[in-house]
């Protein structure tokens, strides 16, 4: 990376931003020292831009052009308003840790009662108190991604949730990030999930704003860890407001015959990156992932996703839809990676894009490395607009113009919703999925 | 007044004419028969009176009960009481038979100024069409016309109409892919629809349907224009002489 374009007018505003923020950033001695260096790491590399192979259809630096300060903790105005954005985004019989301009809000979270084998506490929390190898953990930082970097320099707050070997969850664990900042401003989260073995649990996010809040930023990053033959249910809603920025990373990783099934949506957020890495660790283990944007307006969501077959006898699934209208930008790039030692992995992956708009764009850049022999692996890509003769259909049946395209839409992104499991947490997503298409009118 | 009137009908498709002038009057309580060599434009002139979208009409007009019909969107047209079963019923992948059957209906309604269906209402009407027809419950639970048999596409498309009580029903080739017990059984269900104030337009290749459903009028339609009209007696003539007469004019 060449150092003049490093040194941007962005990498020394935020250079400012981090001095300034030190203070209200958790955690000294050696947890300082990793977010020194993760933040040295960024402000060499400066925000991304399209001249980076993986950042080629998104260029940050072009599209945001500078990290906003952090923002100030909330205050009472604030959480009033987040208590009343939540109204809509509560999911009945879940346990609810709420963060608030990525400050963890007590009065806001409901955790219900304490319950065997389930330990949550906030990233402030750990970070301020001892346990050196969670903390080590926590701060883990791949610095070759400058977001990634930058959230481990920023991270203020977060939610840690640990569930002891054998432990299933019956109740869903519901973490609920909420923007209510009145002024531009942004936010740092970092989370952990980490299941021992044989245990069932169901994680939902939710990135949502109040009315009054704008064009914020939202940097989150979450780190997944499943024991063998554990089985996590992730659910990822993005229902940010148009004018933000949600820029996340995941990094899971799978022990022997653990099973991932993942959904994730993206209907709100002005730009939006999610870069997950997944990594095999133990035999045998799968993951399922279904991934639906409904964009419009001039809304950019990119997922960037990395699954590590790293061992045999392991499958993955990816299945990723895209609606997109108006001038709309939808981007999956989906990189699969096969080990030598990974025989008999079963990887494949498949990006549906329906355009619904002459000015509506999908990119889609599959990647397959695969240095085993034995293997089934593969890659498919559709694109399209509606069905002419299906709409013809059920128009000549009555249904006006938009109602029949709902319906179409509907059945396009209604495969991947109904591979949610739970009743509760499925009809939530469609009624996500009904707000995008009535506010299309 | 009449229900629907087509008059001196001319529709290209991909600047090639299909319907060269092409004239029909439909009154309330009229059944009528179109009959006619393949190719000779019977489907295109059903696609054009439902407003599919891809055909020019490039002279004349259409009229249902006075309006112009040519003005409105295909559903406004079926809220209107026009009805097209189709020669080739659509397979609609992941919207169930059941939700596509009532938001139909129930928009139909609300461009009438009607109310909605309750579900209970809803549920018990869509019950008892579907027995009448005897369409299996479980067909309704899949996706719209989504591995269905072709009779039973056919049968999709008759229980529709027996659903929105249109008042003018065109039936392109609904005998087409269905066996004798089918064919009978979808015959019934049409003409259970016949009434004073609702007409049908039935086009076949054959005279077998019309023994089931009697037409008052029987069209000959060749080479984009209705050539010759007659009685029930003209089906049973053409099936001894075919089209051959007609084809050379
Ligand atoms: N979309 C189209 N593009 C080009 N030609 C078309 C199109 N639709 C119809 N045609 C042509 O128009 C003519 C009339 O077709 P149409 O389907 O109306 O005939 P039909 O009388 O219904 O025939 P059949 O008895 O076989 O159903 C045919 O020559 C057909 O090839
Ligand atoms: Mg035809």
């Amino acid at each position: 990376m060449n150092v003049v374009l490093a040194k941007t007018d962005t990498g020394r505003a935020v250079s400012t931003s981090f001095a300034l923020a030190r203070e209200r950033l958790p955690g000294s001695g050696k947890v300082a020292e990793q977010r020194r260096q993760a933040f040295e790491a960024f402000e060499g590399a400066g925000l991304p831009h399209r001249r980076i192979e993986d950042w080629k259809y998104t260029d940050l630096r072009a599209l945001m052009r500078e990290v906003l300060p952090l923002a100030a903790a909330p205050d009472a105005a604030a959480l009033s308003r987040a208590e009343a954005a939540l109204k809509l985004h509560t999911i009945e019989g879940t346990r609810r840790p709420v963060l608030v301009d990525g400050v963890f809000a007590p009065k806001l979270s409901d955790l219900g009662k304490g319950e065997k084998g389930l330990s949550v506490r906030t990233l402030r929390e750990v970070l301020e108190a001892g346990d050196g190898p969670l903390q080590g953990e926590l701060l883990a930082s791949d610095n070759s991604n400058p977001m990634i970097a930058l959230n481990t320099a920023m991270a203020t707050d977060g939610v840690v949730i640990e569930i002891a070997n054998g432990t299933v969850l019956e109740q869903p664990l519901h973490v609920v990030h909420v923007a209510s900042v009145g002024a531009p401003a942004a936010m740092f989260t970092r989370s952990l999930l980490r299941l021992g073995r044989d245990v069932s649990a169901t994680l939902v996010e939710s990135f949502v704003a109040t009315e009054g809040a704008k064009a914020y930023q939202t940097y989150d990053s979450l780190i997944v860890s499943l024991g063998d033959n554990a089985r996590l249910d992730h659910l990822r809603l993005i229902e940010d407001g148009l004018e933000a920025f949600n820029i996340a990373s995941a990094a899971v990783t799978l022990g022997a015959h653990a099973q991932l099934n993942t959904f994730g949506m993206v209907s709100g957020a002005g730009v939006s990156r999610y870069q997950p890495t997944i990594v095999f660790a133990g035999e045998g283990a799968r993951v399922d992932t279904n991934g639906v944007n409904l964009i419009k307006g001039r809304q950019h969501a990119d997922t960037t996703m990395f699954m590590d077959h790293a061992v045999p006898h392991c499958a993955s699934r990816e299945v990723f839809r895209a609606v997109i209208d108006d001038r709309a930008h939808s981007v999956f790039q989906g990189r699969i990676v096969v080990r030598p030692d990974a025989q008999k992995t079963d990887a494949k992956m498949m990006t549906r894009a329906l355009l619904l708009s002459d000015e509506a764009e999908a990119d889609n850049k599959p990647e397959l490395e695969i240095f085993a022999d034995d293997v089934t692996c593969g890659h498919g890509a559709t694109t399209g607009a509606l069905d002419e003769s299906l709409l013809f259909y059920l128009r000549a049946r009555g249904l006006p113009e938009k109602e029949a395209q709902a319906l179409l839409i509907q059945a396009f992104v209604g495969e991947a919703i109904e591979s949610i499991a739970n009743d509760s947490l499925r009809e939530h997503v469609i009624a996500a999925a009904q707000r995008w298409l009535e506010a299309r009118g | 007044m009449a229900l629907l009137e087509v008059k001196d009908l001319q529709v290209r498709v991909e600047d090639r004419e299909i319907l060269h002038g092409l004239s029909l009057t439909v009154n309330p309580g009229e059944v009528h028969a179109i009959m006619g060599p393949n190719g000779s434009g019977k489907s295109t002139l059903s696609h054009v009176i439902a407003g599919k979208p891809g055909y020019e009409v490039t002279g004349g007009q259409i009229l249902f009960r006075g309006e112009d019909l040519l003005e409105m969107a295909p559903d406004e047209r079926a809220a209107k009481g026009v009805f097209l079963a189709f020669q080739y019923p659509v397979e609609i992948p992941g919207v169930a038979t059941m939700n596509f059957l009532r938001t139909a209906l129930n928009a139909q309604r609300k461009a009438r100024g009607e109310s909605e269906y309750s579900t209970p209402d809803f549920l018990k009407k869509v019950r008892e069409v579907s027995k009448s027809l005897s369409i299996p419950q479980d067909m309704l639970k899949r996706g719209v016309n989504v591995g269905f048999s072709g009779g039973e596409k056919k049968r999709n498309e008759i229980l529709q109409m027996a659903l929105f009580e249109p008042s003018l029903c065109i039936l392109d080739e609904m005998d087409s892919g269905l066996d004798i017990d089918a064919l009978r059984i979808a015959a019934d269900g049409v003409n259970a629809l016949r009434s004073s104030e609702r007409a049908m337009v039935v086009i076949t290749h054959y005279q077998r349907l019309l023994n089931y459903i009697v037409p008052d009028y029987v069209h000959v339609m060749a080479k984009g224009s209705v050539v010759k009209t007659g009685g029930k007696e003209l089906a049973l003539q053409l099936e001894e002489s075919g089209y051959a007469q007609f084809e050379d004019a």
